[in-house]
């Protein structure tokens, strides 16, 4: 995986509460056996209309949405289904932070381990995102925040662990296979 | 000592490594519960870095999210019944459990079914184990008094590769039931009210524990419809204290432990309940004595009201969109509202019990033409003794169809959904926008409440049917 340390990007607002992982990507695009080409399904539902052609009201299919690699989405986002379909989706798509107020346990866990990296901020935070969209931002996994155009600096919590394996391009495995001796003790103790 | 809960009483007894500041306890996993939507991509990475599956002894695996549930014994019948794709993802199933060694319950196989519905009745689900799969549904193991949850496919790769998982510690919820059930109130309706209480947000963090007498009045079955829907309250796991109902349940299943095994797995599993005293971070008091059944109007679980209140109204855009996109008015019950489709089956309500639930309302009357009803046993076993008790020819006598085993219209993978601008009443667990298909609208409810929309074509309150 590719180290990353911070994220600068203009964002996509989608201040929509409680965003799903149906929404994200809906379930019929889970018959892939593969991680890529998710991105053309990104929000499919929201994105195209019943004969796939694109909804211009939707944020994503703004010009100004072009390129944009942060998105904030309402309140609870990522609830439901615990497919990293979803995180694989907007990560194809171009993606690589999310911020919201609250991230859902399941989506903010598979994220961590694609390089997506949630991002919770309080709500005076969120609601001057939602009133700036478009705003250049910063995600900067060093000193853990998120800073505004004007300056200000927020910071959000993040995982050390999961930090560390973001910032070093590592994989969560190798630690893991590591402890393949502690793990081999456990099963003898268990047995 | 001090006193533990149930939780952390089956946390503590699988840390194989604590956690720390710097990294994450490294969790061990009892069993892992494999299907074929969220394996694939983890199989290939076991292959890309040439790895073993580290315990196939301690996976169960299935085919259900995208199998059809037209009957399927074959290859060359699924050519024939099932979208390609889906196909595809099927038989990679078969190729990847045969290359790794792990025992699949697949076609023509009598225990195949829905993953959370083959564990226990397989007598996999055991009180005490730590179970994962790559389905948030998971939380159903809970009932047992298991620490179940589900997990993205990285992590279906790590415990296929070391049978273990890095988890940071969640925090503990307790929700405390107390009252008795009135007539036609169901354990659904149970589950829909908490969602409706803490919101679809409410136990994000925590593993949630069901306790009081509500519960333990629970049979098993309802008890797992419970736990299934803790993740609609955003709640990774949901757990209930094992007790008589539990052993009763167990005892003689397939996987369960026998003989001197048993009496020693009993004398462990008697001690997990969670201790007098015990602490929890955060607890919610709910009285299910005057409960009403309960359906959904909006476009998550936590848009739930109980059938004979009206649509409450709400200034809010995501609110005013969910009504939008349901078709549903503010300020009037759904009771009378006309329906196209009721779906009886999935992980929540796919078993026996619900079935015989909605044959109780079917029986001896008739589905109207313009109602499609789709009645799915969650396993083979559960359609096996289901159609030996007659509740098959209950449905069909209705004019309902009756299907192979499988996770069906709730996922909408493989040809059963409901098709754009339909309203659904059903019995599985999310109502999100295009669940059920693509322009799809849902209503959630219980088995009976779904039966009683089925014969009447409208939202009806299935007490009014009662005998």
């Amino acid at each position: 995986m590719e180290a990353i340390a911070r994220i600068s990007s203009r964002t996509v607002v989608l201040p929509i509460e409680d965003i799903d992982t149906d929404q994200i990507i809906p379930a019929r695009f889970l018959t892939t056996t593969t991680k890529q080409g998710l991105g053309d399904h990104l929000f499919a539902d929201w994105r195209y209309d019943a004969d796939g052609r694109q909804r211009t009201d939707f944020v994503l299919n703004r010009p100004e949405s072009e390129g944009a690699a942060i998105l904030v989405g309402g309140h609870n986002f990522g609830c439901g289904s615990s497919r990293e379909h979803a995180p694989w989706a907007l990560v194809d798509y171009g993606f690589r932070a999310v911020i919201s107020t609250e991230i859902a346990d399941i989506f903010r866990n598979n994220s961590l381990k694609n390089g997506l990296i949630p991002v919770i901020v309080d709500a005076p935070t969120h609601e001057w995102l939602v009133e700036n969209p478009g705003a250049e931002v910063t995600v900067d996994l060093e000193s853990r925040s998120l800073m505004l155009p004007d300056g200000r600096s927020v910071a959000f919590p993040i995982d050390g662990f999961s930090r560390y394996c973001l910032m070093n391009g590592l994989d969560e495995l190798g630690f893991l296979l590591e402890n393949a001796s502690a793990i081999r003790e456990f099963e003898l103790r268990a047995s | 000592m001090t006193a533990r809960s149930l939780f952390e009483k089956v946390w503590d007894a699988h840390v194989v490594a604590p956690e720390s500041v710097d990294r994450p306890a490294i969790l061990y996993v009892d069993l892992h519960l494999v299907h074929e939507v969220t394996s694939p991509q983890a199989f290939d990475m076991l292959r890309d870095k040439g790895l073993k599956v580290r315990r196939p002894d301690l996976c169960l695996a299935t085919l259900d999210h995208s199998i059809p549930t037209v009957p399927v014994m074959s290859l060359k019948d699924l050519e024939i019944v099932s979208e390609p794709a889906a196909a595809r993802q099927l038989i990679k199933m078969e190729e990847n459990c045969a290359e790794f060694g792990i025992e699949l319950h697949g076609f023509a196989s009598d225990r195949r079914g829905i993953v959370h519905v083959i564990g226990p009745e397989l007598g996999a689900t055991q009180p005490g184990k730590t179970i994962v799969c790559g389905d948030s549904h998971t939380s159903t193991h809970g009932a047992f008094g298991a620490l179940a949850f589900g997990i993205g496919t990285t992590e279906v790769g790590h415990a296929l590769a070391t049978q273990c998982l890095l988890q940071r510690r969640p925090r503990t919820l307790a929700i405390n039931l107390e009252g008795t059930l009135g007539p036609g109130v169901t354990a659904k309706d149970i589950i829909l009210r908490i969602i409706g209480a803490i919101g679809v947000g409410g136990g994000t963090g925590h593993a949630i524990e069901y306790r009081g007498s509500a519960i333990a009045g629970l049979s098993m079955e309802e008890r797992m419809t419970v736990c299934n829907m803790s993740i609609e309250a955003g709640a990774r796991a949901g757990m209930i204290a094992p007790d008589d109902t539990t052993w009763e349940y167990l005892a003689g299943r397939p996987l369960a432990p026998r003989g001197q095994d048993w009496d020693q797995a009993l004398a462990h599993w008697r001690k997990l309940p969670s201790d007098a005293g015990a602490q929890y971070d955060k607890s919610v008091d709910i009285d299910v004595s005057e409960l009403a059944p309960m359906v959904t109007f909006g476009t998550n679980p936590g848009m739930v009201i109980p059938i004979d209140d009206a649509v409450p109204e709400q200034d809010d855009p995501a609110f005013r969109k969910a009504l939008a996109y349901m078709q549903i008015e503010a300020g009037k019950p759904l009771s009378g509202q006309p329906v196209n489709v009721v779906f009886i089956g999935s992980c929540t309500n796919g078993r026996l019990s619900d079935i015989r639930q909605a044959a109780s309302v079917l029986e001896g009357r008739r589905v109207p033409d313009n109602v499609r009803l789709l009645v799915v046993p969650g396993s083979e076993r559960v359609k096996r003794d289901a159609e030996a008790e007659g509740l098959h020819e209950i449905v069909l006598a209705a004019g309902g169809e009756w299907r192979e085993a499988g996770c069906s219209m709730c996922i909408a993978m493989n040809g059963d959904r409901v098709t754009r601008g339909q309203l659904a009443v059903s019995t599985s667990n999310r109502n999100f926008e295009g669940r059920q298909g693509s322009g799809a609208r849902t209503i959630l409810a219980s088995p009976l409440t779904a039966a009683a929309a089925a014969v009447t074509g409208v939202v009806t309150d299935p007490r009014t049917l009662l005998s």
